[in-house]
């Protein structure tokens, strides 16, 4: 293995219709119409000298360093800003080009720290290369310069990754352009004029200002100007293997590079064709949980949950556990036991562990951590378009002419896809963002919402039938798409129902608190496109209509024929980097891989063939129906791979009766999580770097994961599930997660052409790959539904049971934050706790000031579920009456107050609509009180 | 468990009755597991009080 160096173009690729060639250096090269001769020159093999250009951003032109001559033309242009012409032929060497550039590179080193040796970025710095390259061998402006060899501007160390050395700053300005083109973010700027000019934060520290810490500047600077800390503390890497973040559902690709096996940086990586070379604060940079001193890596077990945890061997704790699954079985029958597998663990994983409680434990009481965020999604779009996914890839954005954000925060929750959507923005695409918030993509730098509907929280569906009302009574419906592709007799039955004037926006205004102009303005708009998208999150799904809602979505879609095509669909942004795949990977206790009801006599006879044993034809259990099984006393083991379902799942009493009910919890992570304190056996599980697989991201893209470092705990996670089935009588005996993937292509036909070869081969695949696809499939239902025909589904409006009261007078809703990642598992072990070090309540200036709160203030949040304490922020991001608050961080126990309502068809939580009332506290909440105490006691280990 | 079964039923409810019925049935069948379906039989077995029509109607259907 070597460093993996990508070839730098200079500048963005084309790909316009129309190509020609033209010759340089004498070596003739094809290139679409657009592309610069810089580009050209690369494509031709051929690199031009050059410091201010990089294939990420747009051509600027500034270093001079670029300059070529063009037979037949005065004058020596800037390769990177002059652009290829048929026929044209390009000389870029030539004694007085050599001159040029050296004069050029002797003036930048004019004044330049001559630290080479010790500086950081030696071995990986453009500077160094060029002077390298152009033969500087003299510098006549003498050693005098104020940079030469003393540092006059402190280094901003402010950022917990990366720091800012404004003397090596050579003014190339790739830093600025990065954070504008790539990231959207326009944080950074050109401080002073002429000798003075530095590159700066808006006129601040790194930490203080609005930069987002995407790390794209870090990356786009060709110096050491700034630079990752992690590099200035070891030095550069000298392997690099790729591999797919384990973060939000975007999926990025990076290049992890390596001293050893220690990971030195994660880069992203330009070939990724989920994120094409762009990261964000926790991809790029928050990856230290993987070796935090919290990671358990011998196996523990105990008898009671008071009792601290004994260290033992894997052979010991393994054998604990089937042996205390099959006393359980015996005694309280085979649907006594079941497990949970983690969207953050690997396609091979979670099939492993649905695989092993179909198979080894003889029932289907699995289930994912999916439930409780995009099971609706599932449940909404196969109804209706006959499969149980998004419909684009990401790069379809770019043809989108609407975009309609829906309960979806991107800029927080999916920054890389917040970027790419931001870039079409400023390409002038129209904006609609339906949120009870207003989120940064409101309104934000040279980004603009033309329609924010703000409406009231459980509204959703309300809001989605009067959108389609105004479709539908105004003559928007595209006749033409629904007569060819939908279901006629299901569609006039939604049209006679959308009509409905109790439908329309002005009889839903009640609901939603959204007046019903702007609703017709947005409807209107969405309709017209002509290419109009839906992006949507947990806001949906989270709801006691999460599923109504998504087929509301889909509804939309089918009546404005805005699917089957690039630039419209309906996309979930997933929250976790594998809940898609986690769905796929037959998870559900009622389905197998591929969304096939276990009653399906003849997949289920596949699978009983394939694994040699008979199966169930019954649904299982779900989440929420073991721990309610487990409180009336028939639920008594259970397996959780990589989910804590303590902190993640809402009503935690309930959550915590159900586990204390039980004999043999069992949690696989890595780090004592929650859940554990409930636990009786600790499995330590591995981090994405220390494992081979594929995760599955919202686009249906399966991306390697690629084993960058050896397990710290000794076993990758499916080799521990494997030994679990073996000691439960139910033998595997994979070598490689790559046989576990052949064996799911050969049981799914959506992933029957799908095997690590093809993915290493392509880089990622889309599903459904097959004989009929067998590259993948980044559009979905281009001229046909899976389900043959679309069918539209009647969507009425049933207000949520959760209501205000005098009580309980306020709206909760929750959600995430740049920074931090779902339960904290991760983020709250890296720097990135400088950033958001607790959970913050959001609300509005009128309630605080009604209720007596100031900005810091301590503050009781109290619903009918439970209460905690945190600190309040006064945002005028909230409306009136609706408070909000993020679930990163145990201590807050945010879901202490969420209550059990959920979704009508599969049991989602309905995180997003909590009634509570905020009053002023002086301490913290007795539950808080208890739960220092429990982690305390439950998290002792013996002789540690 | 009835307020589960009465959401399913106001989901189908915009449906001819027959038709919804046969939904929340199917719903119910496909999702539930064996000991959920036995309860909520018992439950209309004694009386279903508070089931919405269509539910009550539904699980008299469960095999």
């Amino acid at each position: 293995m070597a460093l993996i160096q990508e070839v730098d173009y200079g500048t963005p690729a084309r790909t316009a219709g129309q190509t020609f060639t033209l010759e340089i250096d004498g070596k003739p090269v094809t290139v679409p119409a657009g592309t610069s001769l810089m580009r050209a020159a690369v494509e031709a093999g051929v690199q031009v000298p050059k410091l201010c250009a990089t294939d990420s951003v747009e051509a600027f032109g500034s270093c001079r360093l670029c300059l070529v001559e063009v037979e037949g033309r005065r004058g020596t242009p800037a390769s990177c800003t002059t652009l290829a012409e048929p026929g044209m032929k390009v000389r870029t060497q030539s004694p007085k080009l050599a001159k040029l550039r050296r004069g050029v590179m002797e003036l930048y080193i004019s004044d330049h720290p001559l630290d080479c040796l010790t500086c950081a970025a030696n071995g990986n710095c453009e500077l160094q290369d060029m002077a390298g390259v152009v033969g500087l061998r003299e510098v006549r402006y003498g050693m005098d310069g104020a940079n030469h060899f003393k540092t006059p501007e402190k280094i901003d160390g402010s950022n917990p990754y990366f720091q800012f050395e404004p003397a090596k700053c050579i003014v190339c300005s790739r830093c600025v352009r990065a954070c504008e083109e790539v990231q959207g973010t326009f944080a950074l700027t050109i401080e002073g004029r002429g000798f003075a000019s530095k590159v700066s934060p808006g006129g601040t520290q790194f930490l203080e200002s609005e930069c987002v810490s995407c790390g794209a500047c870090v990356q786009a600077c060709p110096t050491a100007t700034l630079i990752e800390k992690s590099v200035v503390e070891k030095g550069q890497g000298e392997h690099s293997v790729i591999t797919t973040c384990a973060y939000c559902g975007v999926g990025c690709t990076f290049k992890a590079e390596m001293q050893g096996n220690e990971v030195v940086r994660m880069l992203p990586y330009k070939d990724g064709k989920a994120n094409h070379g762009h990261s964000c604060v926790k991809g790029r940079f928050a990856w230290g949980y993987a070796t935090h001193k919290d990671r358990i890596l011998n196996p523990m077990i105990r008898s009671k949950i008071t009792d601290p945890w004994k260290e033992v061997s894997w052979d010991e704790a393994i054998d604990y556990t089937a042996g205390e699954f099959k006393r359980i079985q015996a005694k309280y029958g085979r649907e006594s036991i079941g497990g949970i597998s983690s969207s953050r663990c690997t396609n091979e994983e979670t099939y492993l562990v649905q695989k092993m409680i179909r198979a080894a434990f003889g029932n289907n009481n699995t289930d994912t951590c999916a439930r409780v965020c995009h099971s609706p999604t599932g449940y909404g779009l196969k109804n209706t378009f006959g499969t149980s996914a998004g419909t684009q890839d990401f790069d379809s954005v770019e043809q989108a002419d609407v975009i309609m954000v829906i309960g979806a925060n991107p800029t927080d929750a999916h920054p890389v896809f917040a970027s790419h959507m931001k870039a079409r923005l400023r390409q002038g695409a129209k904006l609609i963002v339906i949120d009870p918030r207003r989120i940064d993509l409101v309104r934000s730098a040279h980004v603009q919402a033309d329609y924010h509907l703000a409406l009231q929280p459980g509204s959703n569906v309300a809001m989605a039938n009067a959108l389609a009302h105004v479709i539908v009574t105004e003559g928007l419906l595209n006749e033409e798409f629904v007569k060819e592709r939908c279901d006629l007799v299901e569609f006039e039955k939604w049209r006679k129902f959308v009509a409905e004037e109790r439908n329309s926006p002005e009889a839903m205004e009640q609901f939603t608190g959204v007046p019903a102009a702007e609703v017709r303005g947005a409807a209107r708009l969405y309709a017209k496109g002509p290419n109009s998208a839906i992006y949507y999150g947990l806001g949906v799904t989270e709801h006691s209509q999460g599923s109504t809602m998504v087929m509301c979505m889909a509804n939309l879609a089918m009546a404005t024929g805005n699917i089957g095509r690039r630039g419209v669909g309906v996309n979930p942004l997933r929250g976790q980097n594998n809940v898609q795949g986690s769905c796929d990977m037959g998870s559900f206790p009622h389905e197998f891989t591929g969304y096939r009801h276990v009653s399906d006599k003849a997949v289920r006879e596949s699978f009983e063939q394939d694994w040699g044993v008979p199966l169930s034809d019954e649904p299982g259990l779900r989440i929420k129906n073991m721990i309610d099984a487990a409180v009336d006393g028939t639920f008594k083991g259970i397996y959780i791979q990589g989910e804590d379902i303590i902190q993640s799942d809402p009503n935690t009493k309930h959550m915590t009766a159900g586990l204390s009910a039980m004999e043999c919890v069992v949690v696989q992570d890595l780090f004592l999580n929650e859940t554990a304190s409930y636990a009786h056996v600790f499995l330590p599980g591995s981090s994405f770097l220390e494992k081979d697989g594929t995760f599955t991201n919202a686009e249906r893209r399966l991306g390697r994961v690629r084993k960058a470092i050896p397990p710290m705990q000794g076993l990758g996670d499916w080799e521990i599930t494997m030994k679990l089935s073996n000691a439960m009588g139910y033998p595997m005996n994979y070598s490689h997660p790559s046989e576990i993937m052949d064996e799911i292509a050969r049981l799914t036909p959506t992933f029957a052409g799908v095997t690590f070869d093809k993915i290493d081969r392509l880089g990622s695949v889309t599903w459904p790959c097959n004989d009929k696809a067998p590259e993948g499939t980044p559009i979905m239902h281009i001229g046909q539904f899976v389900r043959g025909k679309g069918r539209f589904l009647i969507t009425e409006f049933v207000p949520t049971d959760e209501r205000t009261s005098r009580k309980f007078p306020l709206i909760l809703t929750t959600g995430r934050i740049l920074t931090q990642y779902n339960v904290g598992a991760q983020t709250a072990r890296t720097e990135n706790n400088v950033w958001h070090p607790e959970d913050i309540l959001e609300i509005h200036a009128h309630d605080a000031e009604e209720r007596g709160i100031k900005e810091g203030d301590r503050v009781s949040l109290t619903s009918r579920a439970g209460e905690t304490t945190l600190h309040a922020h006064i945002s005028e991001r909230m409306q009136p009456g609706v408070v909000y608050t993020t679930f990163h961080h145990g201590f807050t126990g945010a879901n202490v107050v969420t209550t059990e309502f959920s979704d009508w068809a599969t049991d989602c939580p309905e995180y997003k609509v909590t009634a509570v009332q905020v009053a002023p506290a002086r301490r913290i909440s007795e539950w808080q009180e208890q739960y220092l105490e429990t982690r305390k006691q439950t998290t002792q280990v013996q002789n540690a | 468990m009835v307020h589960m079964a009465n959401q399913i039923a106001l989901f189908f409810a915009g449906y001819p009755h027959d038709e919804a019925v046969a939904g929340v049935t199917k719903h119910i069948k496909d999702f539930w597991e064996r000991r959920m379906r036995d309860q909520i039989k018992q439950y209309v077995a004694e009386g279903g009080g508070g089931l919405h029509e269509l539910a009550l109607e539904a699980v008299k259907r469960l095999t």
